[in-house]
């Protein structure tokens, strides 16, 4: 369609879009962000974003499909923003922790406890609260990472390239961090309440 | 012979992706004989079935819910107010 103005005739009304895409828009950033809250405010940067933006909207894709695009971007910006606030010191304080739990030679440090029946605790309310404090209290790249792989499913391509890991290797040592601090967190809250947490 | 902290990290990794043969073979024999790996496999088996647990309960769940309307309302009234801004900013 040409107009005279420069300006697509094919954009919607912008009073009308929360209608017409917010539960795409919320379904599509909840898959990536680690809570409603946040995806809520993707979507709503989002659109003002689209709003600034809509004299630009050319009509190759459809409307949607734009606004997802934008979308795409305001994730990748969130990230980015977690990384660089973020500094590094917080991974590798934790890695050093978890280094220590190991003698130089690579032996155990510590002593593991069993964990009695552990699948029982899924039927416990109680558990699950832990469960999701013990990943909060992760450093939060580690708990993004953990959240988008293991609860969220996403594949280690779109989670490297969201979080900007370098490499997939990278992304497994960290992963690795995260479960060893994970298990520690749930053996100390849950199963072995009265074990101290280890150092 | 693989070191338990090298073992740590295989028991992770076996988690992410497919060990290679040799790594199976390491893993196993290490596992066989170290009561605090085979511990800390368990363990960790457990955390992925947790997180996969929740995977599920979050597909089945609820569904994915949609946008609530209350925010709904409110980044609505957040483009009125922006398109407002605009017209009273254009002359005429
Ligand atoms: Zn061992």
């Amino acid at each position: 369609m040409t107009s005279t103005e420069g300006r697509a005739a094919t954009i919607s009304d912008p009073t009308t879009w929360v209608a017409q895409h917010g539960d795409a828009l919320f379904r599509y950033a909840l898959m990536k962000m680690r809570d409603p809250s946040q995806a809520e405010d993707m979507v709503q940067e989002t659109f003002l974003a689209a709003l600034k933006a809509r004299h630009n909207f050319s009509g190759q894709s459809s409307e949607k499909t734009w606004l997802i695009g934008i979308l795409k971007h305001k994730i990748i910006d969130h990230f980015r923003k977690h990384k660089r606030e973020q500094s590094s010191d917080d991974i590798e304080t934790l890695s050093e922790q978890l280094d220590q739990q190991f003698s130089p030679r690579g032996h155990w440090e510590i002593t593991l406890t069993h964990w009695q029946d552990p699948d029982q605790a899924h039927e416990n309310e109680a558990f699950w609260k832990v469960f999701s404090a013990c990943i909060a209290h992760l450093p939060d790249r580690l708990a993004d990472l953990f959240i988008l792989r293991e609860i969220k499913g996403l594949s280690s391509e779109e989670i490297c390239k969201l979080l900007d890991i370098s490499t997939t290797n990278n992304m497994w040592v960290m992963l690795s961090r995260a479960r060893m601090r994970l298990r520690n967190c749930l053996d100390s809250r849950w199963f072995n309440h009265d074990n101290r947490e280890v150092r | 012979m693989l070191s338990c902290k090298e073992v740590g990290e295989l028991v992770s990794q076996g988690i992410d992706r497919k060990l290679s043969l040799r790594e199976k073979i390491g893993l196993k024999m290490h596992l066989f004989i170290c009561k605090t790996c085979s511990c800390y496999d368990k363990q960790l088996q457990f955390i992925a079935r947790s997180a996969r647990r929740l995977m599920q309960s979050n597909k089945t769940g609820q569904g994915i819910p949609p946008l609530s309307q209350m925010v709904g309302a409110r980044i609505n009234s957040t483009i009125k107010q922006q398109l407002d801004d605009e017209q009273q900013k254009r002359p005429e």
